[in-house]
């Protein structure tokens, strides 16, 4: 007993560990189809067109980029402007 | 999702609870969370496409409506899926 209950099993740990790791990737492709589906989606119709699907590539790979593009600017205006750093990690 | 605690304390007081049957659960559990939430969305999308004013029944054009929906979100995740699947690919072998 080393008062951490389940974390104790090594294999129990590493299971959760990947499980976590996969459901935090399922929760991002919930979150982006919903936020592509409104910019791509006209009327759904009979199959998905090619510009529909060009569509959500694009997306998705526009908004990893804006999240990307976001921390990086906060982490500079972090450095640059000391107190701004207290609000955040609060 | 209140079953969850009490399975792991189940055999508190005697041996261990096995850890396959609680990987098995966990996974399940999962699968679960995970069609919930695919099917939240997907209603919220496509009621939103398709019921234009909610009249007195879900009329044929309706229906048809939802189900072509159904399927283009299915495909629009699938997407999503496997090009964000392929940038996390691409970043890993970047690094």
């Amino acid at each position: 007993m080393n008062g951490q209950g389940a974390t104790a099993d090594p294999q129990l740990q590493q299971f959760i560990e990947i499980e976590s790791q996969k459901q935090r990737f399922q929760q991002l492709v919930h979150q982006m189809t919903e936020v592509c589906w409104e910019k791509c989606m006209d009327k759904p119709g009979p199959k998905m067109d090619s510009r529909t699907d060009t569509c959500f590539v694009y997306c998705v790979e526009r908004f990893i980029d804006t999240s990307q593009f976001i921390l990086n600017r906060l982490e500079q205006t972090q450095k640059s402007k000391g107190p701004f750093s207290e609000t955040i990690s609060d | 999702m209140d079953g969850f605690s009490s399975d792991f304390s189940a055999g508190g007081s005697g041996g261990k609870v096995d850890t396959g049957t609680i990987m098995e659960q966990v996974k399940v559990q999962i699968a679960v969370a995970n069609a919930q939430e695919l099917l939240q969305r997907m209603t919220d999308k496509c009621f939103k496409k398709c019921i234009g004013k909610p009249g007195s029944t879900l009329d044929n054009s309706e229906q048809k409506c939802i189900a072509m929906c159904m399927d283009r979100y299915m495909d629009a995740w699938n997407t999503v899926s496997r090009t964000y699947n392929s940038r996390l690919q691409r970043e890993r072998a970047r690094m």
